[in-house]
């Protein structure tokens, strides 16, 4: 049994990490869930927050997610971020002016469908920042 | 026979153009690269998507999935989008998608069909305009004007599934440039709704896997969220390629120029020298027949 699990985390621009970990702990929209090597094959969308990966017991690495899917099988665990930013690399003031400048269009907003996008943005973005918190 | 003063402004401005050629090609390397390597970075992602979206595609069944997936059941309207650049002077990069794209919405139309059409890029819609001016719906310009971004891909991908989700047309295909080489590319014609799925492959494909996923929260929900990105990175790429293929486009076209303007030169720096030497005979034998007739 291999007792690591080959994680990879894309972002449409760019693969940021690609490598043999021994725990990751990804936040499904139904709830975390963490994997380890033999980890029954699943597909799970993945709801904003901060993708974990623990090495000897320790987490060693903070990623936030904007949402996306995650593919798990026994070897591999493949995250597809929408948007995807180290939370050392995250910076507090600028989400804190956008999450307000969201919030006021979203005062502004009319129509239900535009309410709705934005709402999701601002969910987004809250997520982000208390990941940096 | 001109004077070489003629000669002489008509070389330098031969020379000028060649110092813009020769810039610009300088530009479209730079770019050529960039694009490139932002074509390479995007890759894994597609594939990632791909391979997942094989693993789901082959257990919902075309009939009853999404209609992203499956279609509409009618092909009776057909979005045809064009992706070609806002700028000019890449070779034949614009045309080339534009004759593929002519050709297609050409027999669409003979079969009877109704044809829309989407253009991404201003070139594209010029040249579209003189035969189709009736079809084109819209026009999505200032793509990636500095630097293609994924939210530029999602805002053409957002437009299209809007135009899906009112029941506008029912087949979307989509053409751009393939990039293979700095002189060579392909115009390539992708259909992107309903989302081709090879059935012959697939059945193989989780077989060899040998694996059952579960699904979280459950499969058409999945389904129904990932199809919708999986165009957006379809677009994505398709971008993408054809930035690079522009710029490669520009690039050649470029250096052809430069060397034709180098070539003019030469041609016209010869004419010159040889008028010069003519009038100097001509002066020369003008004295000597001169002196001789004393």
């Amino acid at each position: 049994m291999a007792d690591k699990v080959q994680f990879e985390l894309v972002s449409p621009e760019r693969l940021l990490v690609s490598r043999a970990v021994e725990m990751v702990v990804v936040p499904g929209s139904e709830g975390d869930f963490g994997v380890l090597p033999d980890h029954a094959p699943m597909i799970s969308t993945v709801r904003p927050g901060t993708i974990e990966i623990h090495e000897g017991g320790q987490v060693v690495e903070q990623i936030f997610v904007a949402g996306g899917f995650a593919e798990v099988t026994g070897e591999r665990c493949t995250v597809l971020a929408d948007e995807a930013t180290p939370v050392k690399e995250i910076d507090k003031g600028a989400v804190q002016s956008q999450l307000d400048a969201v919030r006021t269009e979203m005062a502004a907003a009319n129509d239900d469908a535009a309410r709705e996008k934005l709402a999701a943005r601002v969910e987004v973005l809250e997520a982000k920042l208390a990941a940096a918190a | 026979m001109p004077s070489l003063k003629t000669f002489r402004v008509r070389i330098a401005s031969v020379k000028s153009t060649q110092k813009i050629t020769s810039a610009m090609k300088m530009v479209a390397a730079a770019k050529f690269r960039r694009a490139q390597e932002q074509a390479v970075a995007a890759r894994p992602y597609a594939e990632r998507m791909s391979r997942m979206l094989g693993s789901l595609a082959g257990g919902a069944t075309s009939s009853d999935g999404p209609t992203l997936l499956g279609g509409t059941g009618a092909d009776k309207v057909h979005l045809v989008i064009v992706a070609t650049s806002d700028r000019g002077l890449c070779g034949a990069f614009n045309s080339s998608i534009v004759r593929a794209a002519r050709g297609f919405i050409r027999q669409l139309l003979t079969e009877g069909k109704t044809v829309k059409i989407l253009c991404v890029g201003r070139k594209g819609r010029d040249q579209l305009r003189r035969d189709f001016a009736k079809n084109i719906t819209e026009t999505i310009d200032e793509v990636g004007k500095k630097r293609l971004s994924f939210a530029d891909a999602q805002r053409v991908a957002d437009r299209i599934l809007a135009l899906f989700a009112a029941g506008e047309f029912d087949v979307a295909t989509l053409f751009y440039n393939r990039f293979k080489s700095a002189i060579s590319q392909i115009p390539t014609k992708q259909q992107l709704i309903p989302f081709p799925v090879e059935v012959g492959a697939e059945p193989a494909a989780a077989n060899e896997s040998g694996a059952i996923y579960e699904f979280e929260p459950d499969e058409g929900d999945i389904l129904s969220e990932l199809l919708p990105r999986n165009l957006a990175i379809q677009v994505y790429r398709a971008l993408l390629e054809n930035s690079a293929s522009e710029q490669g486009a520009r690039m050649s076209a470029m250096d052809n120029a430069t060397r034709n303007a180098g070539d003019m030169i030469k041609r016209l720096t010869l004419q010159y020298n040889r008028t010069r030497q003519a009038t100097i005979t001509k002066e020369l034998i003008e004295i000597i027949s001169g002196a001789e007739a004393i």
